[in-house]
């Protein structure tokens, strides 16, 4: 490497940047050119991986579906099964923690939990191969600079990812709120807790600080969500990068970091879905 | 951190994610598995309500095998009663046929000596009469002797 640092940092940079796409003056425009555009640029390795993944999720699961609804009382394929422990392992979850009915809570869990963890999982892919791929392609068929070509190929290492996420879940606590306790007491909720009195001129002096607190609480949970996932993906991912430039040796820390991150993103994965029944119980418990 | 436009794609992808896994996935699978696991239990309840009938027919089945038992004994021991009892009869039977065989075989000798007796007594009055005549040499008259005859006849 005669470009020393350069090369190195200039490569790391390349692998955590993702591929943009962006309209300027009228047109399509890609990566480079997107840097004036600011919010309305869309990652579209991100948005491509995720969205595949999830129709990956959705496709596999419904054909275990179709099958199972097709003859319910057959013996139910390898395949099948494996669904329906995840399905059963879901739904324990979910009513050992949300008291309350809903059918929206626990086909949202299982979403989250195999979707997180499919994108978490090309973690494990590794870090170079499709990167590379796609710079091949780009020069190959359309007659890009390789270096120019980006492809993040982790969605939950992109924090737009984990934000939509933890968005969904957000809009989803404020309306299992609004739902569960109304506008009212939803407000109520917001102001009158934690302190409370009788009087009626301290209750109004304790007011903006409850609020304070409270809207507090409340945006630090997607926030948490969010965060969480992505850091913990993010510094994988980085790991796996910095293990991916040092060579030979590489193969025995790669692994030993690999079989680490099995952990890691079957965790994350469990980790935000539990904490998403967790917070959408608490938003829809009436009692604070 | 660069926040973009991604987050709203992402937002709707996943909002259409979860909706489908709620109308598609979730309800059918539930489905299946609350009714396989209905069907278990019923397979399991009427196993053991089969084990139950097998047991209550087994005590059945020995109860009526002791009382055919205790009823063969019975009917064998009552044919050896009969039996011993015919075989009694019988030989009472023939016992007391055998002693009126032998009383009439009895009175029939007695008879028989009896009229030998009377005939060899005549005779042996005739004997003596014809005898008698001889030596008096003369004819008795047998309607003035028929005292003494009658005499001699009952000494002999």
């Amino acid at each position: 490497m005669a470009a020393g640092e350069l090369t190195v940092s200039s490569h790391i940079q390349h692998h955590l940047t993702n591929a943009k796409m962006c309209t300027v003056d009228g047109s399509v425009a890609f990566n480079k050119a997107c840097s004036e555009a600011g919010f309305w640029v869309l990652h579209i390795d991100s948005l491509a991986w995720s969205i595949g993944l999830g129709i990956l999720f959705l496709w596999l699961f419904r054909k275990a579906a179709v099958k199972a609804s097709s003859d319910q009382l057959a013996v139910p394929g390898k395949f099948q099964c494996f669904v329906e422990i995840l399905i059963e392992f879901v739904e324990s979850n979910v009513k050992s923690t949300f008291h309350g009915k809903s059918k929206l809570i626990a086909p949202l869990a299982l979403t989250i939990f195999v979707w997180v963890f499919l994108m978490n999982l090309m973690d494990l892919v590794p870090v170079d191969v499709l990167p590379a791929f796609a710079g091949w392609v780009g020069a190959t068929f359309f007659g890009m600079d390789s270096h120019d070509v980006y492809m993040k190929i982790v969605p939950t290492t992109d924090i737009n990812t984990t934000v939509a996420l933890a968005l969904g879940v957000f809009v989803l606590m404020i309306g299992y709120s609004i739902k569960i306790k109304g506008v009212v007491g939803f407000i109520k909720e917001l102001t009158l807790h934690p302190f409370h009195t009788k009087n009626v001129f301290v209750q109004a002096l304790l007011v903006p600080f409850n609020l304070l607190l409270e809207v507090l609480a409340l945006i630090t949970k997607p926030f948490s969500l969010a965060l969480r996932l992505y850091g913990n993906l993010y510094a994988g991912e980085m790991i796996f990068i910095l293990i991916g430039i040092i060579g030979l040796l590489q193969l025995p820390l790669h692994f030993i970091w690999a079989v680490f991150h099995i952990l890691v993103i079957v965790l994350q994965a469990f980790v935000f879905m539990m904490l998403t029944i967790v917070y959408l119980s608490m938003a829809s418990a009436d009692n604070h | 951190m660069n926040l973009t436009l991604t987050i709203i794609g992402q937002m709707i992808a996943f909002a259409v994610f979860v909706l489908f896994c709620m109308k598609y996935i979730w309800p059918p699978l539930m489905n299946a598995i609350e009714a396989r696991q209905k069907k278990i239990a019923d397979g399991l309840s009427a196993s053991d309500r089969a084990e139950k009938d097998l047991m209550l027919a087994q005590d059945k089945a020995k109860d009526q095998l002791k009382d055919a038992k205790a009823k063969a004994a019975e009917i064998i021991d009552q044919a050896r009663k009969r039996e011993a009892k015919l075989i009694d009869e019988a030989v009472a039977k023939a016992n007391a046929e055998r002693d009126v065989i032998l009383a009439q075989a009895k009175a029939e000798v007695e008879a028989e000596r009896n009229r030998l007796r009377e005939d060899l007594r005549k005779q042996v009055a005739a004997l003596a009469i014809a005898g008698a005549e001889k030596i008096l040499q003369r004819s008795i008259d047998e309607a003035a002797h028929a005292d003494i005859l009658e005499k001699l006849v009952q000494e002999l």
